[in-house]
């Protein structure tokens, strides 16, 4: 009975499945194009030619090899930012949930009404207070205002207030175990997927930050991929960076930067997926 | 889910030592660990949003200098056409974009968790997948598909004989980021409420079917409305990040042949006039007044949604 039902689900769900692949079947199949084929191949989502390996290597030579600098620039502020912004949040979700001290309420919900404020309405000042200190155009520019997530904060003061009982942390400080030791052994084994899951969510935000390093990065040797590829695309629609070829570059470009992050996610699915459950069942 | 763990019911402690003395020990330890946050906290929110606040209330001139200008740069904003044009278009796209991404994600995770197999899991991560993708990239390559050049909307149309829609152009871009801004989230929201309709316990289900409940009835009266506080997240998170539009027309803005202008979206406007011309104070206004408008949308909305059991509460 429930056969014909389910024959449309799943054909459904295929139509979705092929909605959101499109665009990267496009990015892989013009990847395999040269610049003839993209612009006047017969068609847009089917191969032209082979031509994948010299567009990686005109990729990774173009202009002294600047894209692999944005690449590691990228690595380098989702990494120092994103992981960061974990060991802070974790630190202070677990102070929050654990602890119970003076003006802790009152601190969480500033933390908590902070999260209504709008992230980007903050670029504007932060980049004048840094221009301040002489911070514009370095690498802390980006790092240092990444490691704000009040959100990260909230997921992991809920994680820690489920999964760890107070029984445990007496037992540890009975033991005569140090807040810390108690921290790193007794609590921090147990908050272990909602760890991951905000490692995760703020590596993320940071790899695919855009608005933050586009005010605060004037050279282009600092410039994370986003920035850096925002930056072929205008010289290329303005023609006046070589035109037709670098189109080739931004698309092959983009194909190489999406993938370390599918990689990790597809990797790490088992984590992930279990610990956003956490912010949401409340 | 019970989250608050009252930390001091401390049954487990046996011995007087502990229990006495640990409070106090404890309460300076717990700001121990807040301390990092609090710092980053205080320096990279706290202190912009007062700075910026300051210097909206003033205003700089070539000729006089900066001086002391009260709500001015304020009832500039709201009065400036630029600005009302770009909230509009955000309000505007908010109302429709929203619902649709959300229907999206409740309609495929419903799906998929009615759905087990190879296919289920296949489709999950299909359609999560964007959200791996840079904001940046994902709105790069819809306008390569859009492109009349080198994408296949205008080679499918003219198959047909008919002419494309360029969905970048002055009358079609609300569609064209409408289509870009659902690809990009309706995943990573699909896999909030799916989580959600997992945590669900399935003797509930059982007991409706044993009501007579069918499949159908079942999704509808008893999965929505156990996942609602996940709704309500999503619902937030979409509106805070649909008001501070920026990415998507900035990247799009170079091949869209002048149909996003430099006041296409509030925070494009506060940009442009921050670093283009070197309005900091005006643009300060723009910021806090955009920050403002989505403030109240929030607490509107939280306030709608209270007696539902709402998010924060």
């Amino acid at each position: 009975m429930n056969r014909p039902r389910h024959v449309w689900a799943k054909l459904f769900l295929l139509a979705l499945c092929c909605y959101f692949l499109i665009p990267v079947w496009w990015v892989v199949v013009a990847s395999t194009k040269n610049a003839e084929g993209l612009f006047s191949g017969t068609g847009a989502l089917w191969f032209h030619g082979f031509h994948l390996f010299d567009n990686l290597h005109a990729l990774f030579t173009f202009n002294n090899g600047e894209y692999l600098r944005w690449l590691g620039n990228s690595a380098l502020y989702a990494f120092a930012g994103g992981l960061g912004c974990t060991v802070v949040s974790v630190l202070a979700g677990y102070g929050f949930a654990k602890f119970s001290f003076r003006g802790r309420n009152i601190v969480f919900a500033l933390v908590l009404g902070s999260v209504m404020v709008p992230l980007t309405a903050l670029v504007i000042p932060t980049f004048v207070m840094m221009s301040k200190v002489g911070l514009i155009d370095t690498v802390w520019a980006v790092i240092l205002p990444s490691l704000l997530s009040p959100f990260a904060v909230y997921l992991m003061r809920v994680y820690a207030g489920a999964s760890i009982p107070d029984e445990l942390l007496d037992a540890a400080r009975i033991d005569g175990a140090g807040e810390l030791r108690t921290f790193w052994k007794v609590a921090l084994p147990l908050m272990r997927p909602g760890v991951v899951t905000v490692a995760l969510l703020s590596i993320v935000a940071t790899w695919n930050n855009f608005f933050l390093p586009l005010t605060m990065l004037s050279s282009s040797k600092l410039y994370p991929l986003t920035v850096g590829i925002g930056l072929w695309e205008q010289l290329a629609s303005s023609n006046n960076g070589g035109g037709q070829s670098l189109w080739n570059l931004i698309i092959v470009g983009s194909l190489v930067s999406i993938i370390p992050l599918v990689i990790a996610f597809l990797t790490l699915q088992k984590y992930w997926q279990g610990g956003l459950s956490v912010g949401s069942l409340k | 889910m019970a989250v608050e763990t009252p930390v001091s019911a401390g049954t487990a402690i046996p011995a007087g030592r502990v229990a006495r003395g640990g409070r106090v020990r404890r309460g300076t330890k717990g700001w121990l660990f807040i301390l990092p946050f609090l710092l980053v906290f205080v320096a990279f929110l706290v202190a912009p949003l007062v700075y910026a606040g300051y210097l909206s209330l003033w205003t700089k001139g070539l000729a006089t200098g900066t001086t002391f200008a009260g709500i001015d740069n304020y009832t500039r904003a709201f009065g400036d056409p630029s600005f009302r044009k770009g909230l509009w278009f955000v309000l505007k796209f908010s109302v429709v974009v929203i619902p649709l991404q959300i229907i999206v994600a409740l309609v495929a995770a419903l799906l998929l968790d009615e759905i087990t197999g190879r296919l289920a899991k296949f489709s999950r991560l299909m359609i999560f997948l964007p959200y791996a993708i840079p904001v940046v990239l994902g709105a790069l390559m819809w306008g390569f598909l859009y492109s009349p050049t080198f994408g296949p909307i205008e080679q499918i149309a003219s198959f047909f004989d008919v002419r494309a829609p360029f969905l970048l152009s002055q009358g079609n871009v609300y569609y064209g980021l409408l289509n870009v801004v659902t690809w990009q989230w309706s995943g990573y929201y699909m896999i909030i409420i799916y989580a959600a309709l997992k945590g669900i316990d399935t003797s509930i289900y059982e007991a409706a079917r044993i009501d007579g409940a069918g499949a159908r009835q079942i999704a509808l009266r008893v999965k929505v409305p156990m996942v609602g506080s996940a709704l309500a997240l999503i619902l937030v998170f979409s509106l805070i990040g649909t008001l501070q539009f920026f990415s998507e027309p900035q990247i799009l803005r170079p091949i869209a042949n002048g149909s996003i202008t430099p006041d296409f979206t509030p925070n494009i406007y506060a940009y442009e006039l921050a670093f283009n011309y070197a309005q900091f104070n005006y643009a300060s206004a723009i910021s806090f007044a955009l920050g403002f408008v989505v403030f109240v949308a929030v607490a509107i909305f939280m306030f709608i949604t209270r007696k539902r059991g709402s998010l924060f509460t």
